[in-house]
């Protein structure tokens, strides 16, 4: 949101509407080709409410803005979820969102940097963070108060470069650099294939200032982001457990979240099932 | 101990033995003081290094600008995509590590955090080539025909110190990113003050059309002393200067070949994906059909030993440049 100042309290009922709202799109986008990353989509929406709808500094209309805050989405198939975010945030059409993943359609299945809004061209994992370092360091040279966030995903932190950059983040001292690391438990071969953990005490370790907390759970969403604020010489790292698919239980229990595909009756089905959990109209 | 002998024994800590051309005066760190000087007047520009700020001739530009300076550690990959976050805040970015690393370890990273967005950072690489006895760790002998496969990179191959400091100037002013080849430490001066260097232009330096010689990087200096040479054998040899690899100059290249009689390429670099690669391809398009002889390093892995040797073993000299033209002749 546009302001100059950091963000006052948070009203977590209307963050958890817009929540709600991105996970809607997202359903309407994937039933569109039939397909997408839903899962990982759903399951990140309630970070992107709190960073889009209270805690970003931005300005829709001037995208190019110096001091903005950045959003790097380094997971870029994870897209399906940012093109929600940036179209409730006035970036672009809300009408657009049903072209997602179809031919001649900026909004891809994964990202490119060629779409409003976004900060780097996510997808090939473990280019995110480095690149999120780096535009702290311009930032800091700029003497911009501005602040860099970067999602990653827990498969993601098996690339080598992930670690590369949290090394330098430290010993940079960017305090305004904030990884948000998903950890939905899922990669493309499964469930995650590597074992990671314990995830926060590695951050710990590479001299992050380290949260762990319920990342479908927005006052905890809100209260990491604003522990995250303090300019204290560390770098920030949120560790955000999450459920894919959370909303739509059978999304949730599904043992093809990594990639979604059914037809349009089935999409009906799931969305009929999301609106009764939610409540129509709410 | 004095500056010279410090330089000395950076230079065999390394391993490195540049084999400077014979009795020409050099220059040190042409890089290094291109960029401090840039930096003065450029704001914009930053410098980067993975551990390797002391080999790549970087120092005068950290020393100018230490705010602007960063030294990321033995980490290629996030050499690139620092330089990367960089270049979107505004910055142009100058990095250095050597060839090797550059281009097989961060390939990822300068193809599509960097080419795919046409970023604005300058990879500045060591050890090109055949200008190390490090063995194939170190040796960038295909460097080029990587590179060169990455759509939108520019790439240039310098031949001297003089040519260094004119292409550092004229990549901080272009818009996009670029790959350049590194000849550091004390370098020769084969090109006097006054030489034009310009992105995606070949220069002919010498008459003759007996034989044609085609040339790029260091080797353009053999190639030059060759054609003197060979004057004085009677023998007319043409020599063309490619030094940018990408965008190349397909037409001074087509127009040169069909001027001369027959054609030498020679090159610093497996003789593979590089100029040879590019000469020939260039000669198929413009329908010339004529044989193109290739002088440069073999599909294979070079190992260990000092430079001058293995120069002279793997053709990299002006006397084998000769031995071939005369050979043809």
């Amino acid at each position: 949101m546009l302001r100059n100042s950091p963000p006052g309290s948070a009203d977590i009922g209307a963050l958890e509407r817009k929540a709600t709202l991105l996970r809607r799109h997202m359903l309407t986008m994937a039933r569109g080709q039939g397909q997408g990353y839903i899962g990982q989509g759903l399951g990140i929406a309630d970070v992107l409410a709190a960073l889009y709808f209270h805690e970003l500094r931005y300005d829709p209309h001037n995208l190019a803005w110096s001091d903005r805050d950045r959003f790097l989405l380094s997971t870029g198939h994870y897209s399906i979820a940012l093109w929600a975010a940036l179209a409730e945030a006035g970036i672009i059409p809300v009408e657009e969102l049903v072209t997602y993943g179809a031919d001649n359609s900026r909004l891809e299945m994964s990202t490119l940097d060629t779409t409003p809004g976004v900060e780097v061209i996510g997808g090939s994992l473990g280019h995110g963070l480095g690149q999120g370092v780096g535009q702290a360091l311009g930032l800091r040279i700029d003497k911009s108060d501005a602040r860099v966030f970067v999602e990653l995903s827990d498969g993601e932190m098996q690339e080598g470069s992930t670690w590369e950059a949290a090394m330098s983040a430290s010993h940079f001292r960017l305090d305004g650099l904030v990884a948000l690391i998903d950890c939905n438990g899922i990669q493309a071969d499964g469930p995650v294939v590597l074992d990671m953990e314990p995830v926060a005490d590695k951050w710990r370790a590479f001299g992050w200032q380290t949260s762990e907390i319920d990342g479908n759970e927005m006052s905890a969403v809100v209260g990491a982001l604003t522990d995250a604020r303090n300019r204290n010489g560390r770098p920030k790292a949120i560790v955000l457990r999450t459920l894919p698919g959370k909303g739509v239980p059978r999304i949730e229990t599904s043992e093809k979240s990594h990639f979604f595909r059914i037809d349009v009756a089935q999409w009906d089905g799931i969305i009929a099932e999301f609106e009764k959990t939610v409540g129509v109209g709410r | 101990m004095s500056g010279a002998a410090m330089e000395a024994g950076r230079t065999l800590a390394m391993g490195q033995d540049e084999a400077v051309g014979g009795g020409r005066r050099s220059v040190e760190a042409p890089f290094g003081r291109a960029l401090a000087r840039l930096g003065g007047s450029r704001a914009d520009i930053v410098g980067l290094t993975a551990d390797l700020g002391k080999y790549t001739d970087i120092l005068p530009f950290r020393d100018a600008f230490p705010d602007r300076f960063f030294n990321v550690g033995m980490a290629e990959q996030n050499l690139v995509a620092v330089a990367a976050g960089l270049a979107r805040t505004g910055k142009v970015p100058f990095a250095t590590t050597y060839g090797v690393f550059a281009t097989r370890r961060a390939y990822d990273f300068i193809a599509i955090a960097l080419a795919h967005s046409n970023l604005d950072v300058k990879i500045v690489a060591g050890l090109p080539g055949l200008t190390t006895g490090y063995g194939g760790t170190h040796q960038a002998i295909e460097d080029l025909a990587l590179m060169r496969m990455i759509p939108g990179l520019t790439i240039i191959d310098p031949c001297d110190a003089t040519e260094i400091e004119a292409a550092t100037e004229a990549i901080a002013d272009h818009r996009g990113p670029v790959y350049m080849r590194l000849l550091r430490g004390s370098v020769p001066v084969v090109f006097e003050p006054g030489y034009v260097f310009e992105i995606g232009k070949a220069r002919r330096l010498r008459g003759g059309s007996d034989v044609g010689i085609i040339s790029t990087g260091l080797m353009t200096e053999r190639a030059l002393d060759a054609s003197d040479a060979l004057q004085k054998q009677g023998i007319a040899a043409g020599v063309l200067h490619v030094p940018t690899i990408k965008p190349f100059d397909t037409a001074a290249v087509a127009e040169f070949a069909a001027s001369v009689g027959r054609i030498v390429t020679v090159e610093n670099h497996v003789v593979v994906g590089g100029l040879a690669s590019l000469v020939v391809e260039t000669l198929f398009d413009a329908g010339i059909g004529k044989t193109v002889t290739r002088i440069g390093l073999p599909d294979r892995y070079i190992e260990c030993g000092a430079v001058p040797t293995l120069q002279a073993k793997y053709g990299l000299t002006t006397e084998a440049v000769i031995a071939t033209v005369v050979g043809l002749s």
